[in-house]
Parts: C-alpha cells; structure tokens; sequence
C-alpha cells in the first residue's frame, strides 16, 4: 500500500506523520512537495499534515489552498482518492471547499495543546470504521484556529448525510459545552465530505499511535483506513 | 531620514555623538588608538554594538574564566554560538539558554518571539535540528499593573513563535516576585541534536569564496538594540526606545531551518553564522575573526526592505530570520536553487579576503575599512569594583522564635498550593506545542521534560531552574543550590547529568554591590559544576536588569541536560498505585529561612538558603538513579519550593490520571512547620510498590543515605500525622482545585 | 490606484475577538459599549488598471483569498495613488 505526505512550508507535523506511516504500519510513504502538480493516482491515500503553511497567515490554510499541489489533490478527491486532512491539513481542505464549513480563531483566542476525547460519531467511513467498538477517543489537540462553523443549512445537510464524524466528548463520551475546547459548532471535531472519502479532523492521530506511549487510539484512525482497501 | 539615493555626508562624529552611541571617552581613545584614526559615523556604530556589554561581555568576561568548561563528553565549550556535548553512537546535542528582557519589557509578544527565534538559530546554525525548547520566565509581583500584561504577552509572544516553528517548547520554570516588576526576565533554552561530523562552526575561510546573505530582508528594526537597550538601565525614556523593537516572522524562520538543514547537507558549505544582536555587522566580523581571513562586501547587494536605507542602518539593523553563510566558490548557484525552493530572499553580497579587515562598499563608496581583531577583542576587559552589600547582614538573620509555630498545617499548606510560584503552569504550556515531532516523552508538568534521540534507545532529560531568592541571600550558596536542583530534576526522571548551560541576570554592573553578587554567583556554579562534574559549555550574561536604581534578585538561571542510555529508564513525579509506599531519601532540618512558606506566611525573605552538602547530594543523586534504573520506584520528586509537604501533594495531582490521596505518618522532633515546609535540600521524595521497602532501605544504608519510608498512596485525602497527632487532613480533589486554577484564572481577568 | 479593503465577520457569525475586547471595555467602565467588531483591514496597492477595471479585479482577490466567504464579508474603496 502507498501513501503520500504532503509537505507545504510551514507544515510541521509532516514528519510525525511519516513516521507512524512508515515505521509503525510499515506503508510505502512518500512526502508530495506542494509545488508539485501532477496526478496522485499512484497512492491509495493522501495525507494533508498539520502545522502552519504559510504562516496561518491571512487565514490558516487561505494561502496553501492555491498551491500547485492542491489542484492535483483536488482531482484526486474528485475521483474518489482518499484524502485525510488532519488539523491545518483540515484547515486547507475546508479553505479549498473539498470539505464544507470553516474553521476560525478558538473561543478563547489561545493556542491548545492537550489531549482531549471524542466520540466519533459516524463509523460509515473508511477513517472510522474501525471504531465501531470503540467509539470514545483519547486524542491530542494542537492548534489556534479550530473552532468548526457552518450555516445552518449545510450543518443540516451535513447531519443528514452523517457527515459530521467526530464531535469533542467527556471522558464517558458525554458531548458537553464543558468538553469543548474551542467553541466548535455541536461540539464538531471532524467532518466528512458527501462521499466520504474525504475527512478532516482538529485532534492529531499521529501523536496518539506510536507504542513508546500510553495513549495509542489515533491509530484507529489509521488502521480504519488501511482495512478500507 | 531623506529618500534622496544621492550619497550624503555622514554625521560628524562629536563627543556628544560618542556619548549617544555608549561609548566612553577612554573607550574612543582606544579606538583612534587601535585603528590609528577617527572612525567615521558608520564605524563608530560598529565599534558601539561590538563593545557594548551585550556583545562584549567586557564586565563579565574575566569572572566566566572561573567556569569548568571541559569534559570528556564536551565537544564545543562557550564561544560559538552554542555548546555541544556528544551522547554516543555519532550524535550531540547543542544547547544554549540565552536572555532576552529588556526587549520583553518594553514589547512583551514580539520580545519573547524574537528571543525563542534567536535561541533557535544559535542551535540550527551548528548544523544542528532543534528538537527542544524551554523557557525561564520571570514577572513582578501578581498585585503589579504590568504582571498580568507581561504575563499574557510573552506567553503569546512564545507560543505563536515555537509553535509555529515546529519545535516543540517542552518545559520550563515561571516564578513572580515584586523584584521583577521593573524587570522581568525571558530566558529562552533551545536543544539541537547534530551528527558529530556535521557540526558547523562561524567560518570564513577561503580567500575568494563567495559570501551569501539568506533570510528575511533586511529593514530599520532593532538598530542599536544590543548596544543602547540591554547594556543601560531602563528610566523613564525606555518607552521610548520601542521602535527599537525587532519584530519576528516564525514562518521565515520555518523556513530558514529547512533551509539551512538542507544546505548543511553539502559538503561546499564552509560556515555560518546567525545575524542576532548587531546583524550583519557582528556576523561578519566574528565569522572573519575566526577565521584569520578578512571579508569584503557591497551593501548594494543585500536585499532590503525599506528604502533609502543608509550603510549604517544597513549595518546595525537587527532585523530576524537572516543568515550569513560562506560557501565553496562556483556553487553560489546551488545555493541559491535550495533558497529559492524554500522561497526565502538571498544574495551574494561579498567574498573572503586575505586580509584581515572588514571592507565594506555601499553605492559605489567605501563605507568602512576595519581591522577585525581591534573590533571583535579590543573592547576593554573592565574591572568594575565590588563590594559585599549592605542589606546581606540585615537580611541574613533570622530568629525562628520569632515565627509562631501553627497548630495545624492545613491553612499554609492551602497557601502555597495557592502561592503563584507553586500553582500549576497547566496554563501556559497547554498554550505551547509541546508533542510537535513525537518526541517527548514526558510532557510539561514533572521535575524535567524528556526528549527521546530520534531512531535510537537514548533519551535527554531537560530541567531549567533558579531560586533567585536564595540568591538574594547568599549568590555564593544560591547559585550552588540552583545547579545542585537543577541536576536533581534531572536524576529524578532518570537522566545523568552531562552539561550545563546558563544565564546569568543581574542589575547594574557599574554598581560595586552588583560585580559582587555576579562574581559570587559565578564562583558558585563554578564550585558546583566541579563538584558534579557537569560541564559548562554556553551561556550569556544580562546585565542592567536594573529600573531606576532598584535592581532584580541575582538571577544565575541554569539548565542542565541530562542523558538516558535507556529511555526505558524515564522517571516521572507522579504516583502511581494505590497501595504503594512513599518514601524520602534525604535528610530534613530545621531550615525555614528562605522559603516560599516564610514568604507566604509571614511575608519575609530572610535568613541564610538552605544548607548543601555536595557530598550527600551527590549520594542522593546516585542513589536516586541506581533506583530508578533497578526498576524499584514508581515515581521520584525533587523537594523544592513549598518543602516536603509540596512535593507530597504534587505527586499526588500531577498525574495524567485522577489525583491519587496519601498519608504521611512522620516522626520527628523538629518544628512541624520546618519539617513540612522547609526547603532543605538533597531530598528526593518516591514511591514504591510496598514489598520493596525493606530492600530499598538496605540499598540506601549501604550507599549512607538517609532513607525513610514515610507514608503510603491511596484514598481521597491528604493526609499528614507528626508524632501520631493529625496535622494536615485535605480532600485531595480540593487541593488540586486550588492549585489548578491560579495562574489562568489569574491570566484571564481584564486589569 | 489603491485598495482599501474591510474583511469582518458575517451576521450570525461568532466574533470571539470582538466579544473578548468589548468585555474589556465594559470592565475598564467603558459602559456605553454596545458591540464591537474586530476585523481585517488591508492595503492594496495596483498598478496600470482603470477603476472599473480595478473593482472587478479587487472584488476578486476578495472572493478568492482576501475573505473567507462562507463566515466573512468584505468591503472596499478605491483611490487613487500619488
């Protein structure tokens, strides 16, 4: 199986996301440079990582959205390509309407950076299906600009569609004002596009799937993703 | 300033400009000495930020002479850009902590930016990637007006610059006292880690190679920033000194490691230095002054940001994120392909000469022709006067009949869960990407932070610490103390300590109380390190922390690195189990001087610090980690601030998990309140699972130290009995609210 | 030519900034503060285009990029440069 990370300037969690593709599930993993434009057929699924491209500057994920590599992405997508965007990969993919919504400044103005639990919602995808028994996730959060918002049509449709998949949770998977870090729309954590073979999420699976740690529940995600083939 | 592009005559240089420029009138002397002329306006800058304290070191130099620099493991000791230490198997790391306050006062978000940017290319400017970075942080007093704005600027200021990086900001200490309120203190610490036949040092060798400019363009900010804002007290005009200010792009400097990372791969790189305090002018020099070689380049050529700029603002301008690098000739066009692929700004603006003299062309003129040596070493090695102050024989008694004991210890224990320098920093770093790169493996919130060594076994434990109050008392016995803590956060999370780094804050230097304290403080590490064998290999001195004639406690802030063969081996504060056993390896005393519970309770600082015996730390230590690596403890806590009692509570609410309760039954004739509270040092607090007590205690006989097994883990209480009478008795969810919350809710009030 | 461009939250939208100022102000006493508003406020600065010319292409550097259009709103004048 063969994946692809893709490296805008700025992203930083790029690496980690290498790594636990590579070293942990042992996948044929190669970085995709954001000036590259040309087709992505050859990989089963694509990986936005996260960080800061271009700074955040403007509006986190408004600049990277028009580098060359976003048009092959979006091809991609089109064509059923899996795409997972995770944190401001997920900020790109809303600012590129690959998914619907926007993602704005957190309630309180202050970067996060701790783990936090959510429930997913939906396991009708090929990122979640594993977690069918497990549903209640312990994954950490990065990030200043992850509160979720949508108009309240596309939320509907979106609700309709079930594509609202992960939503910020208590321990016990209560979806609590209390348990959400940044004022996020419903408590919204990640979202699918129509499809579902595009899924942008906040928390980052990546820092929750090596061994050396306790908390090992991002890899879900992943091992979602790999029986989807 | 005037946009003409037409060549204008340079100021006169009068006495009054050499005054401007903080130059003495034997200090100019020496310069038409040194260089058989007058110096025109634009070299007199230059002469200005290379002799001034900040650059120079001229008051301090002589005393970090005293400093054990060497060691079997120390591959680079002071003098580059920072230190190296090698940690086996082909691989170092490179550390340095370095100060930035004076700007953090005055711009609190773009001065701590700006100093977390310049501590990470110190580092990456050794070839090395920057895996880690902690900060020591010093505000006034909570009741200041300024605290609360200081506070929530330099955090943002850190976290939108670390986090934006990619370098995670993994620890660090944050303490408040009325003594900072005119002058905080932002020590940044980055840790790289580099192939030991990578590493890069500040070259400019080869006649005839070409010398490339990459970064950022270069603008008006910052200009005399070292030389007039961090080497003079702050007076009521320091307000006016913001536009002084740089102003950092963490995007740039993003970009600038990737960058550098990818050029220091070739091997036609021949060095490289990091335009920090004085830019191009102090790269240039020092790169050349290395080297033996001379360089020669044309303002013309560097990208710039505004117009009309002169050479001399060109020069001086402190502008971040810029690099000067010295390649092989006939592969400048390689490296520009790499700065173009990143999208970063770049030129070649010069080339080595033979000669040993800075030459620099603007506009088709010359500007400046310098001999390097008169300008990197001619700055005078001052012998300021010292002397012992007065206030050390009012403060340093103190009477403990005077301090009525407490009946109970529930009211100051609450106090100091309470006390700012005690609550939990949850606050702050939960601003701080602190996992970014998967390598942490103990997060912010235990004695140190620990970093895995990518692909391989080995980890390093990282601590920074400072009790700056028991430097007020006694700089000699405080700054010991401060490296004997500092090594101890290290051994409690497994590591051996194998190098030091540090900061040295303190007031005004022309004041003979002050050199005094500083030699003191010096002489301290000094003696400490050569007793621990922990060498030190980078530092930097900040002077002047010093508001209208009231200067900050004696700050020699110190981070130690310590190394885990096995990152099996890692340590972390917290309890574990219920059920299991606590015990105190140390020895307790009568000690109630210096603490934070005197502080708290009867508002005082008096008395002598803590006593140190370096020969049973050293046991303790040992001890400690023979434990830890014989897989026989649970947890191990350093005892520091708030005593005993402190770091019982802490291991019970530190933890990823719910508060865990635990009883103390202790035995003992001294005052409960020192018993509890004291901050006697050299004293390590575990746990244990129960059936190990026995074997524990006959390893610490064996090894002559003092060990007891105190209490026991477990329940929803904390609890302390003395001599079988109850003393403490808390819900242990309370004490963790109390302790939570200050510092946030503290934070979020608007003033 | 020059572009001054207002980027602001839509109606409905969830200004924390500016929510997060005006409580501020009201704790400062400023109580005669009814709501405030934080945006974006660029500069554009154009070259060689006539003003009809340059509204079209500013309103669409606005669309595109300037502003996120699914949570902001934008406005812009135009003068003329020295």
């Amino acid at each position: 199986m063969k994946c692809g990370v893709v490296v805008f300037p700025g992203s930083n969690c790029d690496h980690d996301c290498y790594h636990i593709l590579k070293h942990i599930f042992e996948l044929d993993t190669e970085w995709v440079w954001h000036k590259d434009s040309a087709d992505l057929d050859a990989f089963d699924f694509v990986v936005l990582p996260g960080g800061f491209s271009y700074g955040d500057y403007l509006r986190a994920g408004a600049i990277s959205r028009f580098s060359p590599v976003m048009k092959a992405v979006v091809r991609y997508a089109q064509k059923g390509g899996k795409v997972l965007g995770i944190c401001n990969g997920f900020q790109i993919l809303v600012e590129s309407g690959l998914l619907p919504g926007a993602l704005m400044q957190n309630r309180w103005q202050k970067f996060i950076c701790k783990p936090v639990f959510t429930r997913v919602e939906s396991t009708d995808t090929p990122f979640t299906s594993l977690c069918r028994e497990r549903p209640i996730l312990r994954i950490p959060i990065a990030h200043h600009g992850g509160r979720y918002f949508a108009q309240e049509d596309t939320l509907k449709a979106m609700q309709d569609n079930q594509q609202i998949v992960l939503k910020y949770c208590e321990p016990g998977g209560t979806v609590s004002e209390a348990s959400n870090p940044n004022g996020s729309m419903d408590n919204i954590a990640g979202v699918a596009n129509e499809k579902k073979n595009v899924f942008g999420m906040m928390p980052h699976p990546e820092r929750s799937a090596d061994p050396l740690w306790p908390d090992q529940d991002g890899q879900l995600i992943f091992k979602s993703l790999i029986q989807s083939f | 300033m005037p946009k003409s592009k037409k060549s204008e005559a340079l100021p006169e240089v009068t006495p009054d400009v050499v005054a401007q420029h903080g130059l003495t009138v034997q200090e100019y002397k020496r310069i038409v000495d040194l260089i058989g002329r007058a110096p025109n306006f634009t070299e007199l800058g230059i002469f200005s930020v290379m002799w001034s304290e900040h650059c120079s070191y001229k008051s301090s130099r002589p005393y970090l002479k005293q400093l054990p620099t060497e060691g079997p493991r120390v591959l680079q000791g002071p003098g580059e850009n920072a230190g190296v230490v090698d940690i086996g198997d082909g691989q170092a790391v490179v550390f340095k902590i370095e100060s930035h306050n004076h700007p953090s006062f005055i711009e609190p978000h773009q001065g701590a930016a700006t100093g977390v940017g310049g501590i990470m290319r110190d580092i990456f400017t050794m070839g090395a990637r920057p895996i880690a970075l902690l900060n020591s942080l010093r505000f006034g007093d909570l009741s200041d007006p300024r605290t609360r704005y200081l506070l929530n600027g330099v955090v943002d200021g850190i976290s939108s610059y670390g986090n934006c990086t990619g370098v995670p900001t993994v620890g660090g200490e944050i303490y408040f006292d009325a003594c900072y309120n005119g002058n905080i203190l932002v020590n940044a610490f980055c840790l790289g880690l580099v192939q030991t036949d990578k590493i890069f040092l500040a070259k400019a060798g080869g006649v005839g190679n070409p010398v490339i400019y990459v970064g950022a363009k270069t603008g008006r900010d910052g200009i005399h920033g070292a030389s007039l804002l961090a080497s003079s007290e702050f007076d009521e005009t320091t307000e006016d000194k913001r536009p002084t200010v740089q102003v950092g792009d963490p995007f740039t400097e993003k970009l600038l490691i990737e960058t550098c990372l990818e050029l220091f791969k070739k091997d036609w790189v021949i060095g490289v230095q990091d335009m920090g305090a004085a830019g191009l002018t102090s790269s240039s020099f020092e790169m050349a002054g290395n080297s033996g070689t001379g360089i020669e380049f044309d303002l013309s050529q560097v990208p710039l940001r505004e117009e009309g700029m002169t050479a001399y603002e060109i020069l001086l301008s402190e502008s971040q994120e810029r690099m000067l690098f010295v390649v092989k000739k006939g592969h400048e066009n390689e490296a520009l392909a790499i700065l173009d692929k990143w999208g970063l700004d770049g030129a070649v603006v010069g080339q080595v000469i033979e000669s040993p003299v800075v030459r620099i062309n603007y506009q088709g003129k010359e500007v400046v022709n310098l001999p390097i040596s008169p300008v990197v070493e001619g700055a005078l090695n001052l012998k300021r006067p010292k002397s012992k102050p007065q206030y050390l024989s009012e403060v340093q008694h103190l009477d403990l009949t005077e301090l009525a004991e407490p009946p109970r210890g529930d009211e100051a224990l609450i106090k100091l869960l309470g006390a700012p320098n005690i609550s939990s920093k949850e606050w702050v770093y939960e601003q701080y990407d602190h996992m970014v790169r998967l390598n942490t493996l103990v997060l912010p919130g235990s004695d140190a932070a620990v970093m895995r060594i990518p692909d391989s076994s080995k980890a390093v434990a990282l601590s920074v610490d400072c009790n700056s109050r028991y430097c007020y008392l006694d700089p000699f016995w405080g700054a010991q103390i401060a490296v004997a803590e500092c090594a101890r956060n290290i051994v409690c999370s497994g590591g051996t300590p194998i190098g030091l780094t540090n900061c040295l804050n303190f007031g005004n230097p022309e004041k003979p109380e002050i050199m005094w304290q500083f030699e003191q403080a010096v002489l301290g590490i000094a003696e400490a390190c050569k007793f621990f064998d922990i060498p030190v290999v980078s530092g930097n001195v900040s002077l002047y922390n010093e508001t209208k004639g009231k200067a900050i406690f004696p700050t020699p802030t110190v981070a130690v690195v310590g190394l885990l063969e096995n990152l099996e081996n890692h340590c972390t504060q917290w309890f574990k189990n219920s059920g299991d056993a606590i015990g105190l390896i140390g020895l307790t005393l009568e000690e109630i001087s210096g603490s934070e519970y005197l502080k708290q309770m009867f508002e005082r600082c008096q008395g002598k610090p803590p006593q140190l015996d370096k020969k049973q730390e050293r046991s303790v230590q040992e001890f400690c980690l023979e434990l830890i690596r014989g897989k026989w403890i649970q947890s191990a806590h350093d005892c520091s601030d708030g005593g005993m009692a402190v770091a019982a509570v802490e291991s019970c609410i530190t933890g990823p998990e719910k508060a865990l309760g635990a009883t103390l039954n202790l035995e003992s004739t001294l005052r409960k309140d020192a018993l509890l509270f004291g901050e006697s040092q050299s004293r390590i607090l575990i746990s244990f699972a129960e059936g190990k007590g026995e074997s524990i205690a006959r390893m610490a006989r064996k090894n002559e130290v003092p060990f007891a097994i105190i209490g026991r883990v477990g329940g929803s209480r904390f609890t302390v009995n003395i001599n079988g009478d109850e003393f403490i008795h808390q819900e242990i969810q309370a004490l963790k609210n109390i302790w939570k919350n200050l510092i946030g809710d503290y934070a979020r009030q608007v003033s | 030519m020059l572009a001054k461009i207002h980027v602001t939250y839509k109606k409905g939208v969830l200004d924390t900034q500016g929510q997060a100022v005006h409580h501020a102000l009201t704790d400062l006493g400023y109580n005669e503060v009814k709501q405030v508003t934080v945006g974006k406020y660029m500069e554009v600065h154009l070259k060689g285009l006539s003003e009809e010319n340059a509204k079209d292409r500013v309103r669409e550097m606005c669309e595109k990029l300037l502003a996120n259009t699914v949570i902001e709103s934008y406005r812009y004048t135009l003068s003329p440069t020295e």
